[in-house]
């Protein structure tokens, strides 16, 4: 029989968001008959609970999912031979498996391609079985695992952690190509694990031929704990393609040499909040170069009366901050928020001030409250009283929440661009960066272009693409950087 | 050493207890003149007199509830149940008076209860069962399953020199079928001490009673195939033997937990459990339970062999095991 007839049904993909679906009750079992479009199972997932028609008529040949598992939409649930092919038959007559035997010996099929011989033929299936079967007398798995993730046992995790082995450079035995306790023993005693030499092979490749990227080495060489010895070769040969970072396994021992501490709260919560709001948004950074000259000039008028009178520092900040929340007025989808399936808008800006911690090591975001309010004066004011506050951990809760929009400056380390992250809910957060002199060519009074020493400062605003197109953020820093450019006391 | 039957063991056992300490008497249905229905007993009220080997009414409520109470005026009875099924009457007297008399008193129940166990006779669901990991979920008794002739003597003595309620499992289908050397002296075998029945590094069985010679079986079966299998004889299952079955499981990194008793509740999931919290970055796979299915003991030949787990099953099992 060939296989080429038969017909694999997969998990069906039950609206854009869904990603996996569990299986409910198999309508069939394996060796009965089944025309096309025939309720074949029930399926499960978290939108919707439905059935899933036969995609091919004949005999449910193999059920690979048994009732109760969760599969990943795409995987294979069974497949459907022409009428009159005989059935795989899984399980030993003598030894009926509890309900729990049958997924292994179902993922025992998955076998992983490459230990099949890549020439061998499907093994038949009409071939009666004995015994329960062994790997590799089972039908060979059509596709590859493809992401290279593998269950990794408690016990291979941890010896893979105490060696410093990747568990996926190591070639399993187990069920499914899963790497056994075995197969990883056996691996750090090849002494493969603390060999980080190149393949022979790889080697002479590349120095004949020397633009050609170096394939995988065949087996991969593993990632090794110490750096790799650089190439002998004179000409420098290509670095194997980087290998992608080992999964974390259980809590490694810390190597000789390294510091463990905990994290404190806030390391957890902007850990988590910056996770969570990459995973929501659609983060795209514009930036802009702004000739702040007035505002240098309108800065020097005002700081001493500012600093005499009020005690209070007119920053750079606190003059972007005024011209951003003025802008803001005309562009409101910036500071505004998706909220479910609607688009939230308000007449006021709460502006946060990010502020780091005097080490460096810790971020809180104060807000001001009602900014379209304040005047210069009052912003720089709230800026100065917030950082202070901050530095100090006097904040109170109300300080840190009800933000619309957040403003970074990180100008003071000489920065000149980044890509923040916006805080969520928000939709846009703008970045300032260090005032440095730069030649900029500008018009004389002939109007004749001329080059100029000009205080530049780049802004960028990082914006959610959900809500806020690449045209409306450049709008908008077109308008702030035009606000700042004619600053007018 | 003289080779003797599981029964003959036991019978020995208790004599030997009975002509060396005068407190040890025994009671039960038939135990005397007729000699016990399996005849462990045979030839008793000869040697100690009707006295001492006493011809009970059927009632386990009253053997048991006599035996604590002869207990407490400083006897060592040792009480038979013609069949282990039928302790059930006795349930309120054993659970509620004697595991609890030394918790609440500080007055000790040195009782021994022989309970003839197991299925693979055809039975059926009043004379098959295997009710060990009931009494082992209540707090005050002990519970004892020997496997091996040269065990079951042991353990008996030491189940009698106990100052606790001891429950004395024996499996039936063992008492003629298994022979083994037993010394003639006396001699007692430590509660708690896992006996390892055959050596492996693969993986490791989990078992006791009658199921200890079915596992060794579907080993030997393995060991043709180059997968190594170790047999643990846990021996008693209160106390039992945690270091030792954690160690062979650290060694091994794969553990199947087998028992003729059904499976829900069954004293394997006590043990498997305490392997997912004791081992759990040993385990090289998930542990395996292999156990009666949850019915009563079918009377049916080919139904009761589909209901005690036979070597064929248990091999596929550790197959399955091997190759995960």
């Amino acid at each position: 029989m060939s296989t080429g007839t038969q017909v694999e049904v997969v998990m069906p993909q039950m609206g854009v968001s869904v990603s996996e679906g569990t299986i409910t009750r198999w309508l069939k079992q394996a060796g009965e008959s089944i025309a096309l479009d025939e309720p074949l199972l029930e399926i499960s997932t978290d939108k919707v609970d439905t059935e899933v028609p036969s995609p091919g008529e004949g005999v449910v040949s193999e059920i690979r999912v048994q009732e109760g598992e969760t599969v990943e939409v795409g995987t294979v649930l069974a497949t459907i031979a022409p009428a009159g092919a005989a059935v795989a038959e899984p399980e030993a007559p003598a030894a009926p498996p509890t309900e729990e035997e049958a997924p292994q010996e179902e993922a025992t099929a998955e076998a992983e391609p490459e230990r099949q011989p890549a020439a061998a033929a499907p093994v038949d299936p009409s071939e009666p079985v004995a015994e329960a079967p062994t790997p590799g007398a089972a039908p060979a798995a059509s596709e590859p695992e493809g992401n290279g993730k593998m269950f990794v046992s408690p016990v291979v995790a941890r010896i893979a952690a105490q060696h410093g082995v990747d568990p996926s450079v190591v070639t399993g035995t187990g069920q499914g190509g899963r790497v056994t306790k075995k197969d990883i023993l056996a691996f750090i005693e090849s002494g493969a694990a603390v060999e980080p030499a190149p393949e022979p092979a790889v080697e002479a490749a590349a120095q004949t031929v020397p633009p050609t990227p170096a394939a995988p080495a065949e087996p991969a060489p593993p990632t090794p704990p110490t750096p790799p010895a650089p190439a002998p070769s004179a000409a420098p040969p290509p670095q194997a393609p980087p290998r992608p970072a080992p999964e974390p396994v259980a809590a490694a021992a810390p190597l000789g040499g390294e510091v463990e501490e905990p994290m404190n709260a806030m390391r957890r919560g902007v850990a988590e909040h910056m996770r969570r709001s990459l995973d929501t948004s659609a983060h795209v950074t514009s930036a802009i170069e702004v000739d702040m000259s007035r505002v240098v000039a309108a800065r020097e008028r005002l700081k001493k009366d500012y600093q005499s009178s009020y005690g209070v520092n007119p920053t750079y900040l606190a003059f972007a901050t005024k011209a951003a929340v003025e802008t803001l007025k005309d562009w409101p989808w910036i500071n505004g928020e998706i909220r479910g399936e609607k688009i939230v808008t308000r007449p006021w800006v709460n502006v946060g001030i990010a502020v780091a911690l005097e080490d460096g090591k810790g971020l809180i975001v104060p807000v001001i409250r009602n900014a379209q309010d304040l005047n210069l004066l009052g912003i720089a004011r709230a800026i100065g009283d917030l950082a202070e506050r901050a530095r100090t951990k006097k904040l109170m809760p109300d300080d840190v929440q009800g933000g619309t929009f957040t403003i970074t400056n990180t100008g003071c380390f000489g920065t000149f661009h980044g890509t923040p992250i916006i805080s969520q809910p928000q939709a846009g957060i703008l970045g300032t960066y260090a005032l440095v002199k730069r030649p900029w060519v500008v018009q004389d009074e002939l109007g004749q272009d001329v080059i100029a020493i000009r205080p530049m400062m780049n802004v960028t605003l990082t914006y959610d693409h959900r809500l806020v197109d690449g045209a409306y953020a450049g709008g908008f820093l077109r308008d702030l950087r035009a606000r700042l450019e004619g600053w007018a006391d | 050493m003289p080779e003797k039957t599981y029964l003959q063991a036991i019978s020995d056992s208790l004599r030997q207890e009975m002509r060396r300490d005068q407190r040890v008497f025994v009671l039960g249905e038939d135990v005397g003149v007729y000699g016990g229905a399996f005849k462990v007993t045979q030839g008793f009220q000869e040697e100690f007199g009707a006295s001492r080997v006493l011809d009970m009414p059927l009632s386990e409520t009253a053997i048991v509830a006599g035996a604590t109470g002869a207990a407490l005026m400083g006897m060592r009875p040792v009480a038979e149940m013609q069949f282990a099924d039928f302790v059930s009457c006795a349930w309120d007297h054993l659970v509620t008076i004697a595991a609890k008399q030394h918790y609440r008193t500080g007055t000790p129940i040195p009782i021994v209860l022989r309970l003839p166990s197991g299925g693979g006779f055809s039975g059926g669901p009043f004379h098959s069962q295997n009710p060990e990991s009931s009494f082992a979920h209540i707090p005050g008794l002990k519970v004892v399953c020997p496997a091996t002739p040269e065990d079951a003597k042991g353990l008996l003595a030491t189940a009698i020199e106990d100052p606790n309620p001891v429950l004395f499992f024996e499996h039936k289908h063992l008492y003629r079928r298994i022979r083994g050397d037993v010394p003639d002296e006396r001699y007692t075998t430590s509660f708690g001490e896992a006996r390892v029945h055959r050596e492996g590094e693969d993986i490791t069985v989990i078992t006791w009673g009658a199921m200890v010679y079915t596992a060794d079986e579907a080993a030997a079966k393995l060991a043709e195939e180059d997968v190594s299998v170790e047999v643990l004889d846990l021996r008693t299952l209160v106390p039992w033997d945690r270091d030792a079955v954690l160690a062979s499981v650290e060694r091994c990194s794969k553990a199947l937990v087998l028992h003729e008793d059904t499976k829900t509740g069954g004293f394997g999931g006590e043990i498997a459990a305490t392997i997912a919290e004791e081992a759990f970055e040993h385990l090289d796979a998930p542990v395996r339970r292999l156990a009666a299915p949850d019915s009563p003991v079918p009377f049916a030949p080919s139904l009761e062999k589909a209901f005690i787990p036979q070597v064929d099953v248990v091999a596929a099992a550790l197959r399955e095991l091997a190759a995960y």
